[in-house]
């Protein structure tokens, strides 16, 4: 059509300006050039690595379907980096964090990881979440040989499908979960299982690990509903939940969780089976919110507790206070803004694995990555206390996976009380490979 | 569960998306056929709309009922102003240019998304039904406030109707959408005209949006779906068709209930995309829209 209001005109834009370059844009480009050069940031450090601060890219999902946990992984990060540099740093060099957003979304956490190799050029990549984007940024810190130390849950990093260069050294995965779960599921829940799941990587490893982990303990997993990510109403699945059903498992994640709870409260109203849920599905979300009192006296695994327990640690007490949450796990001053605490420990934790590995190697730069991946392969057990403030853990460093204690809590006058711990030990199983066989 | 109560569940879950379907794919269909602009932010409207209901009904205490009432009657005001003042500043500086308007639009997208994500938050976070009654069935519990969509979805579409057949601003509306050159020789204020029916089209989606907010959530990501699905209706419904837009809503509404409970969701995405292709080869104006001149 004719362009008569002129948007595809280049003639008058400055693209075409006859003119060109003047002397005076040039000179004007060269003092905004000196003026960066000087500008904080580009401060030259004149023993170089000796003191330069050790740089962390934090793979945040600012913005998605895990913006809330990526907020909440912020502050927490924040709260461990200023701790830590409070303390001295690592290495007695202080640490500075670079954040980028990946959108939560796989491709463009492949794009991010290339950017902090290359660009930024940050020792380490860290900080991600969500099953899907670990999976597909996984072969980018492979190839550029950057450590990548996510803080997911997905089986994996556990399972060896991934490479040498990623670690999940401060949170459980799902596999062990499961495992250490299901006695307690078996024993006080029920026998006869229906599995509720979302239908990408985090739900499939629900999916293959609950049915053998449960027939272990003498229960069925009697029914298995897939539900795409990107759903927003849930009642025209119940049908599918057998009748029989004595507990239903559920594990949602992203901003539709509330809804389901509720269609399942007007579903079932109080003739419900038993409920046994991940807290996933409610993490970021206040209890007590409208439609919810149907999860009274319920389930859920908690990998730290959102509440503050009676026998609270001092250290879990004094992590609670670095990262500002109140005894309801809710932001200090604004009791609307609930955190993920069953997750966000996992980012405190991981950093000070971090912290541990690079004094382990002497860390001083990149060139000592390698170092890096084998220092940290090399560390077995991180006790409980300040810095692994959720409990004690063993490291595998076969498979770069840690085990820790799982918490399960039960719903009562809208809010959650651990009433099971599980032992390092339940959530044990064999390797099915080795990381460390891979050349770096 | 059996075959009986199953289908009934499905059609009763098809029926309340097809309710909010119709409301806003609706306001689509307005702006195209009166203004000739493709509204790709009309998802973010119906976002805001939600975002706001939450907004007004935590703000005032009582029973939910008079937050829930009080958001039915501002959020969509003020989704009206903005979609206003948005209409003023970008589109008609672009002379309502077909192709400008669909860049200019999605840019709105991408700026509303970007300040709910700034002044709201990732979260999503509930808003409380004014009523909660749950209806017992034999078989199943279903939601009452679920059912009271329906009816007020047909309410609202029916005045619509009644304004655009029976009042002056209807005519002038048609008449603009008929001949707009014509319309202005006539004394119609036509860029005033395409003012209100762009806030109108943004309205319908909000309010649908408020309608919807008690049974899912608000959340800032939230305008992508009803987009997609709005123009899946008017393509099948026929753009700027009343009848039309309703029909088919009902028509993908039903159809997604049913399949994707019996079969599978993805199924049924295929099934309307289909749908949308077949009625574009073979009668591209739509079920009931006109052939253009």
């Amino acid at each position: 059509m004719a362009d008569k209001n002129g948007f595809f005109d280049l003639s008058k834009t400055a693209f075409a300006s006859k003119t060109g370059l003047t002397r005076r844009t040039a000179l004007k480009g060269l003092a905004a050039g000196a003026g960066l050069a000087v500008a904080p940031g580009f401060v030259r450090y004149s023993q170089a690595q000796s003191s330069a601060p050790i740089k962390i890219g934090f793979q945040s999902h600012r913005t998605g379907i895990g913006a809330a946990y990526g907020r909440w992984y912020e502050k927490t990060t924040a709260a461990a980096v200023k701790a830590i540099n409070a303390a001295g740093g690592i290495n007695g060099r202080q640490v500075e964090v670079i954040i980028e957003d990946d959108g939560t979304d796989p491709g463009r956490g492949a794009e991010v990881v290339g950017k902090f190799a290359t660009q930024h050029k940050t020792d380490i990549v860290y900080g991600t979440l969500f099953s899907h984007v670990v999976i597909g940024s996984a072969p980018a810190a492979g190839e550029n040989k950057i450590p990548y130390f996510v803080v997911s849950e997905g089986h994996h990093v556990a399972s060896t499908k991934l490479n040498r260069y990623v670690f999940q050294p401060g949170i459980t995965d799902v596999k062990s979960q499961i495992q250490s779960m299901a006695p307690w599921i078996a024993a006080n829940a029920g026998k006869k299982v229906t599995q509720i799941f979302p239908d990408f990587a985090f739900g499939y490893d629900h999916r293959d690990y609950l049915p053998p982990a449960l027939k272990a303990q003498g229960a069925d997993v009697i029914a298995q509903i897939a539900i795409p990510p990107t759903e927003s109403s849930f009642t025209k699945y119940f049908p599918q939940i057998p009748p029989e059903t004595e507990v239903i498992y559920h594990v949602m994640v992203g901003p539709a969780v509330l809804t389901f709870v509720k269609e399942l409260g007007e579903f079932y109203g109080s003739n419900r089976p038993q409920l046994f849920g991940f807290i996933d599905s409610l993490e970021a979300t206040d209890i007590n919110s409208p439609g919810l009192e149907f999860l009274d006296g319920s389930h859920f695994w908690e990998g730290s507790p959102r509440y503050a327990q009676p026998d609270d640690s001092a250290a879990q007490k004094a992590y609670r206070t670095a990262v500002g949450i109140d005894d309801n796990g809710a932001a200090v001053g604004d009791p609307k803004d609930v955190s993920t605490a069953a997750h966000m420990f996992g980012c405190w934790e991981t950093l000070y694995v971090v912290k541990k590995a690079m004094e382990d190697a002497g860390y001083k730069g990149p060139e000592d990555r390698a170092k890096l991946v084998e220092a940290t392969e090399a560390l077995t057990a991180f006790a409980e206390g300040p810095e692994h403030p959720q409990g004690a853990k063993t490291f595998n460093g076969k498979i770069h996976q840690c085990f820790g204690i799982q918490n399960i809590s039960k719903v009562e006058g809208g809010k959650l009380k651990v009433v099971h711990k599980t032992k390092i030990e339940d959530g044990l199983y064999e390797a099915e490979g080795d990381y460390t066989t891979q050349a770096l | 569960m059996h075959f009986g109560p199953h289908l009934l569940l499905a059609a009763l879950e098809g029926l309340v998306t097809s309710a909010v379907l119709a409301l806003t794919a609706l306001g689509l269909s307005l702006v195209f056929g009166v203004m000739r602009v493709v509204n790709v932010a009309h998802g973010e409207f119906f976002m805001l709309g939600a975002v706001l209901a939450w907004a007004i009904s935590t703000a005032i205490s009582g029973h939910p009922a008079l937050g829930f009432l009080a958001a039915l009657v501002i959020a969509p005001l003020i989704v009206g102003a903005i979609a206003l003042v948005a209409e003023r500043l970008v589109l008609r500086r672009l002379n309502y240019n077909p192709e400008a308007t669909i860049v200019a639009t999605i840019g709105m997208l991408y700026i509303i998304q970007q300040l709910a994500l700034s002044f709201y938050g990732p979260e999503a976070r509930p808003v409380e039904p004014p009523f909660s009654y749950r209806i017992l069935l034999p078989w199943f519990g279903y939601s009452g406030y679920k059912l009271s969509i329906i009816a007020a979805s047909a309410l609202l579409l029916i005045a619509t109707w009644l304004v655009l057949t029976r009042t002056r601003i209807g005519l002038v509306m048609r008449a603009t959408q008929y001949d707009s050159e014509t319309a202005q020789a006539f004394g119609i204020a036509v860029g005033r005209v395409y003012g209100g029916v762009f806030a109108l089209g943004a309205m319908l989606a909000a309010i649908a949006a408020v309608l919807i907010v008690p049974i899912s959530q608000a959340h800032y990501l939230m305008g992508q779906d009803p987009l997609l699905l709005s123009f899946i209706v008017v393509i099948i419904g026929g753009l700027g068709s009343l009848r039309g837009t309703v029909v088919a809503a009902v028509l993908i509404g039903l159809s997604d209930g049913i399949i994707s409970m019996f079969f599978s969701p993805t199924l049924a995405k295929i099934i309307a995309t289909l749908l949308v292709a077949m009625v574009l080869v073979f009668r591209p104006q739509g079920l009931f829209g006109t052939a253009s001149r």
